[in-house]
């Protein structure tokens, strides 16, 4: 190992408008060092990686490679300069061959032209050092993600990368193509190469990583060799919890209301490799249900796998514990589930149209007789929710897009709750609203679970999942490691499973 | 190959269909011609007018193959095809070469319009052309006075469209030496492959380090450049060159390249495909004309369109065919 650490970067600063996403953050990886990068959506991982490797311009700071100070205006100088970066998604050319996508744009040459015999030999030359022994000639398309994960490493090897960022490189792979990657970062390690390995799997990171930087809110709370810290630590760090037990204000009936009713969806072990390995919830009558997990644990998929969205590769599902399996939403809304997505501008809400029409989108097969709309009824339906759900605005002929996010939340919930479903799937519900909004939005579950809807809750807060939920169901990898019932739901007991799963757990609560 | 191979190659009907499927037809039209027709058919004269024609198709469709290759369109081109024949026409009695290397220029100069508000300014470049064809075009009229341009009969400018070697137009030689050359460029350098990067994928080749924007300059660059060049033909060709010319020759181009096996949306292409499919869709022409020729049932010219257009329909739907089972996961 060298002295002076090959990657040295300082006090980096970077805002987008006027928004702080990086303050004053440090990171530095001797050679021949891996070093783990960590932190929830939003935390600065991403910003910081493109601050390094030139796809962003920092406002303040240095970084300094080998002892000198560099400043990379683009992606190729800092390839140049031996930094090499492989991204989450495969950013290679799909149509193009391995050997044109490791070797293109610094491809051996003949007369001037492109010399394709040692163009293919290089290539594979270069996967076969990686253990990758396949036609390099064939299109990048035809190989599984693994290979061309691979195909991406092989590329930023051949710039001689002495740096080499690999942002959440096995998300899309499976369990023993993990394995392989992992086997090559520790290659990487031993001949000298630096690397910032991004992951949320804890279990990768501690099998890799020698030292640790945790980011929350653009900030570095935590920097420190690995053997120094423990999952739960790690996990603490991240979500910014102190480990001191918060009150738990809670559903006021809570579990004990909901024990006797019956259960309403049941899924069991669903599987869909490599997001879900074996997830299981089950939401009875009148009960809030909270999904919990760390980025990548499948809290979503396993949403979007019980609202038909996704296919399952394997496990069951109980509608009133009669077996479904939903092939689309249209049939999970056929039977009575109603899901609002994580991302309610992408998936959610017609801007331009009015609160009026949004509210009633999905109902107005229902509201039209010979193809012309009832406005009388849509009226009745409309004024019913506005005033149940207590949405502020200036008419109901109103854009969506003019109301605060609060309120866009509260017309989609409507939207749903019109067509009187069993089981609502809320996914990140208060994400990006503000917080006398969220307190509305969670008294408002709370009271549609007293009616007698059931609500599964999808959360990265772990406030809203502790005062909000009946029952809490942890997944780790993919697979439900937890589940907390009643006065067992603390964060304490969150963070643990969600760090390191079931272990020094009790038996998975059956309330 | 040394190294085992783990992924067997799969050299699907499909696959082949796509990328010889227009070779195909080509050769079985010829045919079919040659034996229905006789000799008529056969004669170098016809094969020297058809071949003659097809050379100003052929330039434009060769700059349209590298601009759908990088994931563009250029609807410009028959615009810019009428603006540099009406210059070329007008510069005619300045000689054959000054004529033509002005041809090029305008052509060049509106590609560059075109290639800098796509790359640099991020423009769609569906817009961006369309502009640029409403804007040529109406220069072509102003120039023209709204007439045609005619070209000095005196200099040696229309000799060009009378030259032949070994009975083949020499605008014909020319194109094939242009579409080897491109051929060869796309396949053998690091711009050929820039282009297909870009229209592959345009955020991995950014990412990779490669100059996506100048690539995008060069193609429109390239593009212009040929279609004013098929001005000049043209207006070699027929000694005047009608303010009005070139109209449709974007979508004959598109066309051609599509059914040359080049996908739409950018990425896979062949710069021989394109040359087949000008051939194929003017040999489809061609067929009619004869099959009128013969008195026995009477194809109106309007079919032409009707049958060019199933073609690419057919074409079409084969590489969606073929693109959904890429997207595929495998």
């Amino acid at each position: 190992m060298a002295d002076a650490p090959l990657l040295q970067m300082r006090g980096i600063d970077k805002s987008f408008a006027g928004v702080p996403a990086l303050t004053g953050v440090d990171l530095s990886v001797p050679a021949g060092e891996v070093r783990a990068l960590i932190g929830q959506n939003g935390a600065g991982k991403s910003t910081l990686i493109k601050v390094l490797t030139g796809v962003h311009r920092r406002d303040a700071g240095q970084v300094e490679l080998d002892g000198r100070p560099v400043d990379f205006g683009s992606v190729h100088e800092a390839q140049r300069a031996g930094v090499a970066t492989i991204y989450q998604e495969v950013n290679l050319v799909p149509y193009r061959s391995l050997a044109e996508n490791v070797c293109i744009g610094r491809a051996p040459r003949r007369f001037g032209l492109l010399d394709w015999r040692a163009i293919n030999a290089e290539a594979r030359e270069r996967l076969a050092a990686l253990d990758v022994h396949v036609d390099v000639t064939r299109p990048l398309h035809e190989f599984p993600i693994a290979t061309q994960q691979m195909t991406a490493i092989a590329r930023a090897l051949s710039f001689d990368a002495r740096l080499v960022v690999m942002d959440e490189p096995t998300s899309s792979l499976a369990e023993h193509e993990v394995g392989v990657l992992l086997d090559v970062v520790r290659r990487l390690r031993d001949s000298g190469v630096a690397v910032v390995f991004v992951s949320h799997r804890l279990d990768e990171l501690y099998a890799v990583c020698d030292t640790i930087t945790v980011l929350r809110d653009g900030r570095c709370v935590a920097d420190a060799p690995l053997a120094e810290l423990s999952k739960y630590e790690v996990v603490s760090a991240m979500l910014g919890r102190a480990l001191t037990e918060s009150e738990r204000r809670g559903r006021h009936v809570g579990a004990a209301r909901a024990a006797g009713a019956p259960t309403v969806l049941e899924a069991r072990d669903l599987h869909r490799p490599p997001a879900l390995n074996g997830s299981s919830v089950s939401v009875r009558r009148g009960e809030v249900v909270g999904l919990a997990g760390l980025l990548g644990s499948g809290r979503s998929e396993t949403a979007r796998a019980l609202f038909g969205a996704d296919p399952v590769t394997g496990g069951e599902m109980r509608l009133a514990g009669e077996p479904v399996a939903f092939s689309s939403p249209r049939d999970a809304i056929r039977a009575g589930l109603g899901f609002n997505s994580e991302d309610r501008k992408a998936d959610g809400i017609v801007p331009d149209l009015s609160v009026r029409e949004n509210l009633t989108l999905a109902l107005l097969p229902r509201l039209t007789r010979r193809g012309v709309v009832d406005r009388g009824r849509q009226q009745e339906i409309v004024d019913r929710f506005v005033a149940r759900l207590g949405i502020r605005m200036a008419s109901p002929d109103q854009p969506v897009r003019e109301l605060s996010g609060g309120n866009q939340q509260k017309v989609l919930l409507a939207r749903w709750l019109c067509t009187d479903p069993r089981l609502l799937i809320l996914d990140e519900p208060t994400r990006g609203i503000d917080v006398g909004a969220k307190q509305e939005i969670a008294e408002l579950v709370d009271e549609l679970a007293d009616d007698g809807l059931s609500v599964l809750l999808v959360s990265s807060e772990l406030e809203e999942l502790i005062n909000g939920c009946d029952r809490v169901v942890v997944l780790r990898d993919g697979e439900t490691v937890r589940e907390l019932a009643g006065a067992d739901i603390s964060e304490d007991a969150i963070v643990q499973a969600m760090a390191e799963g079931s272990a020094g757990a009790g038996e998975h609560g059956d309330a | 190959m040394t190294a085992p191979v783990h992924v067997a190659p799969r050299p699907r009907l499909g696959r082949v269909l796509q990328q010889q499927g227009a070779l195909i037809a080509l050769v079985v039209l010829v045919v079919f011609g040659a034996l229905r027709y006789g000799e008529q058919f056969a004669t170098g004269f016809n094969i020297q007018s058809l071949l003659a024609d097809d050379a100003k198709y052929a330039l434009v469709a060769l700059g349209m193959t590298f601009v759908i290759m990088t994931g563009g369109i250029d609807l410009s081109v028959g615009s810019v095809a009428a603006l540099g024949g009406v210059v070329a026409a007008q510069l005619s009695g300045a000689g054959l070469l000054p004529a033509m290397l002005a041809a090029l220029g305008v052509g060049a100069a509106v590609g560059l319009a075109n290639g800098v508000l796509v790359a640099r300014y991020g423009l769609a470049p569906f817009l961006v052309t369309l502009a640029t064809l409403l804007v040529a075009r109406g220069l072509a009229l102003q120039l023209a006075d709204a007439r045609s341009a005619v070209a000095d009969p005196a200099s040696g400018f229309q000799d060009f469209g009378r030259w032949s070697l070994l009975g083949i137009p020499v605008s014909f030689w020319i194109v094939l030496v242009l579409f080897a050359a491109g051929a060869l460029a796309l396949h053998a350098t690091d711009f050929g492959r820039h282009v297909l990067a870009t229209g592959g994928n345009e955020d991995a080749a950014r990412l990779m380090g490669l100059p996506v924007d100048r690539t995008k300059v060069a193609v429109y660059v390239l593009s212009g450049t040929l279609a004013g060049a098929a001005g000049a033909f043209l207006g070699a060709q027929t000694g005047s060159v009608d303010a009005a010319a070139g109209q449709g020759w974007e979508l004959t181009a598109i066309a051609a390249v599509v059914v040359g096996g080049t996908l739409l949306t950018g990425g896979v292409g062949s710069v021989f495909g394109t040359l087949v499919g000008v051939l194929l869709l003017q040999l489809i022409f061609n067929l009619i004309v004869f099959e009128n020729g013969r008195g026995v049932i009477e194809i109106s010219s309007y079919w032409e369109s009707v049958i060019r257009g199933a073609f690419l329909l057919a074409v079409v739907l084969l590489q969606v065919r073929l693109t959904r089972r890429r997207a595929a996961p495998t």
